[in-house]
């Protein structure tokens, strides 16, 4: 175990030629990147490229088969320690359906510690605008909904790195707006986001640094700064038009 | 960050939550229960074989068989919604995970107990000794369940993943259940029998060696099982 290894400098989100293999097949690839807080790393890619894995294994979930990976100087998949820094909204809801969306954020911010874990999760619930639904069943809850409760269960203990799969996927206008006020809450309180889409102006309009993931790599990853987004569209269709 | 105690009594709560509100498990746990010892009943020829010989061996056919669905019923929870990876996320240590899971298990078996015991008790007439043979058969009930979950929380936990994991649960579980089945039927003749508990000494001593070894065995291989 490589828990408490630390890296020459403190990024907030470092890869260092990341492998995750399954058997013979590599998820990921050789993936390298590095952010700092309060910036955002935006990953495009076709189905099966990978970004979920990496996602994964930035979590702590998977371990890394070559390579390293570093959530604030710790190095991955680390102990308590390192979990304590993420929050992770995956496909999945991760909730347990028989309780309700504030059990399921409250069990979430006593798990991590939160000092006063029934008014964390009160908060959190708010700022995805699920008060009204907080004492319903998750099972009674539409996805859309689901959602939201997944994303205030992620955002409940202050991550300082928030890794984000997919996360507009079955929000309505009103979701998505309350997912990119907390993002931007987040950014502005110095977390550092990694976001999977497989939509360009949603993921551009967030990010710092922007990647396009293709069979486990990367295969374009540059700071976003001069992107021109239909430029960039123009280059992801021609990256990823082999897999499509 | 709750400590490893701490965050295993939230595990366990919220399981028995879970449990409370929807009682799948524990439904089909007593129906089986009953019915199997309104079968064994019907079956038991009391010419032949005294219900001081055949009780202790329905009670614990029945507590093992019951027990195994609680205990797949523990991680089928954490599989829907992929539930487990916010426990695999959480800072808490991977063994507070498992003791969570054991302690929700150990009341989920007890409480199969408590239904259980008086109903075999009622069908085969069994005395079961005032209240000093009571006491000594509920000690007797909590040793070998801390056993049986000690083993078969760590054995749902390596088969829910798999395509065949109600066939596996069972097939993995049921040979380390037999040195807790074997000196717990042996000391339950011997109580029903109402025979002093000296008498069965060794046998509670084989039993608490076993729930020594497979609760310190199974806790420390726990998190080898969860991780990828």
């Amino acid at each position: 175990m490589t828990a408490g290894v630390s890296a020459p400098a403190r990024r907030a989100v470092e890869a260092e030629a990341l492998v995750r293999a399954f058997g013979p097949r590599r998820a990921v690839d050789g993936v390298s990147f590095a952010i700092d807080a309060g910036e955002c790393l935006a990953v495009f890619g076709p189905n099966g490229a990978g970004k979920t894995t990496l996602l994964r294994v930035l979590a702590g979930l998977l371990r890394p088969t070559r390579g390293r990976a570093f959530v604030s100087g710790v190095a991955l998949p680390g102990g308590p320690e390192a979990r304590r820094r993420i929050g992770f909204i995956s496909h999945a809801s991760m909730l347990y359906a028989a309780l309700t969306a504030r059990e399921n954020v409250e069990l979430a911010a006593r798990l991590f510690g939160v000092a006063d874990p029934r008014d964390a999760a009160a908060r959190a619930l708010d700022a995805m605008r699920m008060t009204p639904h907080a004492d319903t069943a998750v099972r009674a809850l539409s996805r859309g909904m689901q959602q939201r409760v997944s994303i205030a269960r992620a955002m409940v203990h202050g991550p300082s790195v928030v890794l984000l799969d997919e996360p507009f996927t079955g929000l309505d206008a009103s979701g998505a707006a309350a997912l990119s006020n907390a993002l931007g809450v987040l950014r502005a309180s110095g977390a550092a986001l990694v976001l999977v889409t497989h939509n360009l102006d949603e993921g551009l309009s967030l990010a710092t640094h922007a990647a396009i993931m293709r069979g486990g790599a990367f295969v374009r990853y540059e700071p976003r700064g001069p992107i021109d987004p239909r430029a960039y569209a123009e280059s992801y269709r021609t990256l990823v038009a082999p897999d499509a | 960050m709750p400590d490893a105690f701490g965050a295993a009594l939230l595990i366990a709560r919220k399981d028995l939550a879970i449990e409370f509100r929807t009682r799948t498990a524990f439904f089909s746990a007593v129906v089986f229960a009953l019915l199997a010892i309104v079968i064994f009943f019907f079956a038991w020829d009391p010419t032949a074989v005294a219900a001081s010989d055949l009780a202790p061996g329905v009670l614990w056919v029945i507590f093992t068989f019951s027990g195994l669905l609680g205990l797949h019923r523990s991680f089928g929870v954490e599989l829907a919604d992929r539930a487990l990876d916010g426990l695999l996320g959480a800072p808490v240590p991977r063994h507070a995970i498992y003791l969570g899971k054991a302690m929700a298990n150990l009341v989920f078996v007890l409480a199969i107990e408590v239904i259980a015991v008086p109903a075999v008790a009622l069908f085969y007439d069994m005395p079961l000794g005032g209240a000093r043979g009571v006491a000594a058969l509920a000690a007797l009930l909590i040793l070998a369940a801390i056993g049986l979950v000690a083993v078969g929380t760590l054995f749902a936990a390596m088969s829910v993943n798999t395509r065949l994991g109600e066939l596996l649960l069972p097939m993995l579980s049921l040979p380390f259940f037999v040195p807790i089945v074997i000196p717990a039927a042996q000391t339950t003749a011997r109580l029903l029998a109402g025979r002093p508990v000296a008498e069965s000494i060794g046998w509670i001593k084989i039993l608490l060696a076993f729930d020594l070894v497979f609760v310190a065995a199974c806790t420390m291989a726990f998190p080898y099982t969860i991780e990828d």
